[in-house]
């Protein structure tokens, strides 16, 4: 639910980073994180557990430029993958305007990206959503490892919908900051 | 996908800030906030440089879903009211109307039976504001409605 203040002047996105567990979603943020600006950012939030597994979820507010005198930001939050918390995911995803879908890349985890996808399906729906129409962007993360699915396959698999999909490698950046400008530009193009 | 905009009026915000900084006064407390559910601040009192707003509506958020969470599981309808005892600070959150998350910080200078009077009273006269007014989808189009990519773009470069 895009958050239109008229009395501040702002405009609120919430973008959630789904997908399996250790695929690189708090990556993806941490790197965020550190590349932006201080006067851009506000604290990011991390409640995750002693070896640093996402527990509840991460959250970083990011301010981005002004449209129509409106100022726009972005409030990313990370979901935990680990199986056992799918409570916390169904929460984290209310009110969502649009996911970003990252995928680790290496062969054995394809099973661990199939699962994650359908319980992003079944609980987007339970909060409302169409997963067929919720703006979505893929990320193939983890394109640095050896055996790692061709991204022929990982489109296969993963993208029927065909959204927009980037190769990314979180720990060095590549690809993240693509990925984000993909899901802003979706999320308000949607708005039109 | 819903695109539900209860907060399309400045009109409305504003009268909802006015409320909050009237409680914190009758209540004698040192803050009172108000949260969406989804965890955007929808109006907080007075001081808001001392606090982290934006955090701390994600975290009370986060928080009041998972009592939900709980509450669910529990067989319960809601846990309307959540407490958290500090050592000098405390914090009384409630939900009002189901819709949004009012929250009251206060100390040892007033009570816990002040704070909850208060905030029930308050609680009315939100979900009073809000059942009045009705949202109205058609102003957020026009801040939209000819944005292009390089637009977007724009707001990137001076972002990163
Ligand atoms: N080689 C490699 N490692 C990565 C990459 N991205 C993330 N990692 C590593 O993968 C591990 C897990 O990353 P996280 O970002 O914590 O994973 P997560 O998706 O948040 O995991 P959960 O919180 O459990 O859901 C960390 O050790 C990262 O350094 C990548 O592109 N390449
Ligand atoms: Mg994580």
């Amino acid at each position: 639910m895009s958050f239109i203040n008229y009395a501040t002047k702002e405009i609120n996105f919430k973008i959630v980073y789904y997908g399996p567990g250790l695929c690189g979603k708090t990556t993806n943020l941490q790197y965020i994180y550190d590349q932006t600006d201080p006067t851009q950012k506000g604290k990011m939030i991390s409640l995750s557990t002693e070896t640093e597994r996402t527990l509840f979820f991460d959250f970083m507010p990011l301010k981005l430029g002004e449209i129509k005198g409106f100022k726009v930001r972005l409030h990313l939050y990370t979901v935990p993958g680990q199986i056992f918390y799918d409570a916390s995911r169904k929460l984290i995803l209310k009110g969502a305007d649009g996911v970003v879908f990252v995928a680790d890349s290496q062969k054995d985890r394809m099973d661990a990206n199939l699962d994650s996808l359908e319980n992003l399906i079944d609980n987007l729906r339970e909060n409302g959503f169409d997963y067929n129409t919720i703006p979505l962007v893929m990320q193939w993360n983890k394109r640095d490892l050896p055996d790692i699915e061709s991204v022929e396959v990982m489109e296969e698999m993963l993208n029927k919908r065909k959204v927009e999909s980037f190769e990314a490698v979180a720990i060095k950046g590549i690809g993240v900051f693509e990925t984000l400008k993909s899901i802003s530009k979706a999320v308000m193009m949607k708005m039109k | 996908m819903q695109d539900f905009l209860w907060s399309n009026d400045g009109e409305i915000i504003k009268r909802l800030q006015n409320k909050i900084e009237q409680l914190k006064l009758e209540a004698n407390s040192k803050a009172t906030f108000l949260i969406d559910k989804s965890g955007q601040m929808v109006a907080s009192s007075g001081d808001s440089n001392e606090f982290d707003a934006t955090s701390l509506a994600a975290l009370v958020a986060g928080n009041v879903a998972a009592t939900d969470g709980i509450a669910k599981l529990l067989g319960e309808k809601e846990f309307s009211v959540l407490f958290h005892e500090g050592e000098n600070e405390h914090l009384n959150i409630t939900l009002v109307d189901g819709k949004l998350i009012l929250v009251v910080l206060f100390d040892d200078s007033t009570s816990l039976g002040l704070v909850r009077l208060k905030m029930k009273k308050y609680v009315k006269i939100i979900a009073d504001i809000l059942n009045e007014s009705s949202p109205n989808n058609s102003i957020h189009q026009d801040i939209f409605s000819d944005i292009t990519d390089e637009d977007i773009e724009k707001m990137f470069r001076k972002g990163s």
